[in-house]
């Protein structure tokens, strides 16, 4: 894939930068404008594309650098970093409490992601591959409940796993009801297996394997860049959440996340941005690693799995 | 499909106990899905719908007070009208200026020739940026004092908004974080410009068709119905807008977070508060469950409706199936 985009790319600029068929100079004055109207055009593309790459990437930029400052730097409107202070990664792990935010994070994304896709599999199947009444009725309520927002269904909820299961204060409201289905990962799942043809499926019906086996041996390993899929937006959505350990951890610091935890940086340390920042790197880091790491990841799994109509 | 013959060796009942097993196979692979619609939506919605017309708060138990929440959260609750102009706010402008960035974004990257992936990548990253990451960068990033944006803007001249801290600022700080987050529709764009069939171009270009005449005449035509699904999907999540005003409101105002802090929420004056923030506010903050109930179900049917236009046969989200 990425060798198909160097060789585009390459094929692009020569063209860009020159025609096809020609290689000394151009014959004719209406070539020339022509390749003239080209090469700018590629200059303004470029320029426009290096503008709106600042505008994307300066963010991140001044955020890094923000946290390498001293206590000091951090209060002035300098933009690079006297000194570069990599201590504060340091405070910042040494906060109180910053390491079991980091497990409780590590534990609603992880066994979220495990539980959301063992119980969104079947039910995707199902959808994609079963003929029954009601499956359209079905589908469209999964996509309701993908658009809800949660704060709608939120006081009867709180109001069940706060005081008739005394779980407040604990990950499990987080991460109980994601053993029974996640709508969006259904949906995206079923997508992705309505892909796959029936053909495969009906063969192995006709081999004698029941529906469980087909999905376990036949659909599942064909599904794997779709589960991929699923469980990478199940971890970022846990990772990201916010409302859910507001709900339910914020009266119990040592059941918070890092996503929840972070704006206690800015209380706890006033106006230190620098450490404020430093933490905010650390929460972004690993969602922009795993996505590096799950591209590569993405790739193999449709080209080794790759479905072929 | 038998035939006659083979059922008679059956069981009488054959074809009746296969589409048996066969509703017992398919209620088995949906049971996750069944138990989780009744627990986590089903009985909550009805739930919601009870207490709405109930007073409540978590500690007495509820008494039927009628439309008495209802008239409250409309009438007397200080924050229902400006949250709902905010969302409105949110929905018309934010909505428009990220697709057209979007659009304008896709198109850009479809033209770049040299070094695409870099670019790509570069564009997408700040969309995976968690919600409160994203939040507490912009906020310091556009902090009034020292802030890099407001020192660079008055290193050339141009005098700085407050952002976060003003409440005519506050929502263009947060739409500007919003566009800054555009990979999400940057990539679909960019898939439905590269569908576009080349030979319409080609013949367009032939007619003598101007750059905006393409674009006009060809590209708008093949790619409307993405921009249809991208407006629907930002209306829906423009709506459903919770984490990043709050958080920006409350490292604005400079309250400490923690265990029974009392924050007053939208600062400043209102101008980041959304409706499902109001539920937060009614509920947790003023254990007023019937009136928070109420908000919550203001906010389920928009939801909902703008949800049903994605539904529908032609340009929706459901591919007919089989």
């Amino acid at each position: 894939m990425a060798q198909d985009t160097a060789q585009g790319t390459a094929r692009g600029t020569a063209q860009v930068l020159q025609r096809p068929g020609e290689s000394k100079a151009p014959s004719s004055p209406a070539e020339r404008t022509a390749r003239r109207k080209a090469l700018l055009e590629w200059i303004a593309v470029h320029s426009l594309g290096v503008a709106a790459a600042l505008f994307f990437t300066l963010p991140f930029v001044f955020v890094f650098l923000t946290s390498l400052m001293s206590d000091s730097q951090a209060l002035s409107r300098d933009l690079i970093p006297h000194t570069w202070e990599w201590a504060n990664y340091r405070k910042v792990f040494d906060t109180p409490g910053f390491l079991t935010w980091w497990r409780n994070t590590l534990i609603y994304a992880g066994l979220g992601t495990v539980l959301t896709v063992v119980s969104s599999v079947p039910v995707a199947y199902a959808l994609a591959k079963f003929r029954f009444r009601g499956r359209n009725l079905a589908l469209m309520l999964v996509i309701s409940m993908m658009m809800l927002p949660p704060q709608v269904v939120v006081i009867p909820m709180y109001l069940f796993w706060a005081k008739q299961l005394d779980l407040s204060g604990t990950l499990w409201p987080m991460i109980i009801p994601l053993a029974f289905g996640d709508a969006f990962s259904i949906f995206l799942l079923r997508q992705f297996l309505m892909t796959i043809p029936n053909e495969y499926v009906d063969a192995a019906k006709v081999d004698g394997c029941g529906d469980l086996r087909t999905l376990l041996k036949i659909v599942l390993p064909m599904a794997k860049p779709g589960i991929a899929a699923v469980a990478l937006f199940q971890f970022f959505a846990a990772w990201n959440d916010y409302f859910g350990p507001q709900i339910y951890a914020s009266e119990n610091p040592g059941a918070w996340t890092l996503s929840y935890a972070l704006e206690s940086f800015k209380g706890a340390h006033h106006t230190d941005w620098n450490l404020t920042m430093a933490a905010t790197v650390l929460v972004m880091a690993p969602v922009i690693l795993v996505f590096f790491f799950a591209q590569k990841a993405f790739v193999e799994g449709v080209t080794l799995t790759g479905v072929k109509g | 499909m038998s035939a006659p013959t083979l059922r008679a060796k059956r069981r009488p009942s054959g074809l009746a106990a296969k589409q048996r097993k066969q509703a017992l196979r398919t209620l088995a692979f949906l049971s996750p899905w069944l138990i989780g619609f009744t627990v986590f939506f089903a009985y909550p919605m009805i739930s919601t719908v009870y207490f709405s017309f109930m007073h409540y708060d978590g500690f007495r138990p509820p008494t039927w007070s009628g439309t008495k929440n209802w008239t409250y959260v409309f009438e007397h609750y200080p924050f229902f009208w400006p949250a709902l102009r905010n969302t409105l706010w949110l929905v018309v402008i934010m909505v428009t200026l990220r697709v057209l960035f979007g659009l304008g974004i896709g198109m850009l990257i479809t033209k770049i020739k040299t070094g695409t992936g870099v670019f790509r990548t570069l564009f997408y990253l700040p969309y995976l940026a968690p919600p409160v990451a994203a939040t507490m960068a912009f906020a310091f990033l556009l902090n009034p004092g020292t802030g890099p944006v407001n020192s660079i803007l008055e290193k050339i001249g141009i005098p700085a908004p407050g952002w976060f801290n003003d409440p005519d600022w506050s929502k263009p700080a947060l739409t500007l974080m919003f566009l800054w987050g555009v990979g999400d529709l940057m990539v679909i764009f960019m898939a439905a410009l590269l569908d576009v069939p080349k030979e319409q171009y080609e013949a367009a270009e032939l007619d003598g068709a101007s750059a905006w005449q393409r674009f006009r005449f060809v590209t708008l035509p093949n790619i409307s119905p993405i921009i249809m699904f991208a407006v629907v999907t930002g209306v829906i999540a423009a709506m459903q807008c919770y984490t990043q005003p709050l958080v920006a409101g409350k490292v604005a105002s400079g309250v400490i977070q923690g265990a029974g802090t009392m924050f007053e929420p939208g600062y400043p004056e209102h101008s980041t508060l959304t409706l499902p923030q109001l539920v937060y506010n009614l509920g947790f903050q003023r254990f007023d469950y019937g009136s928070a109930c109420v908000v919550a179900l203001v906010l389920f049917a928009l939801s909902m409706a703008f949800t049903a236009l994605l539904m529908r046969r032609r340009g929706g989200l459901i591919q007919a199936g089989d």
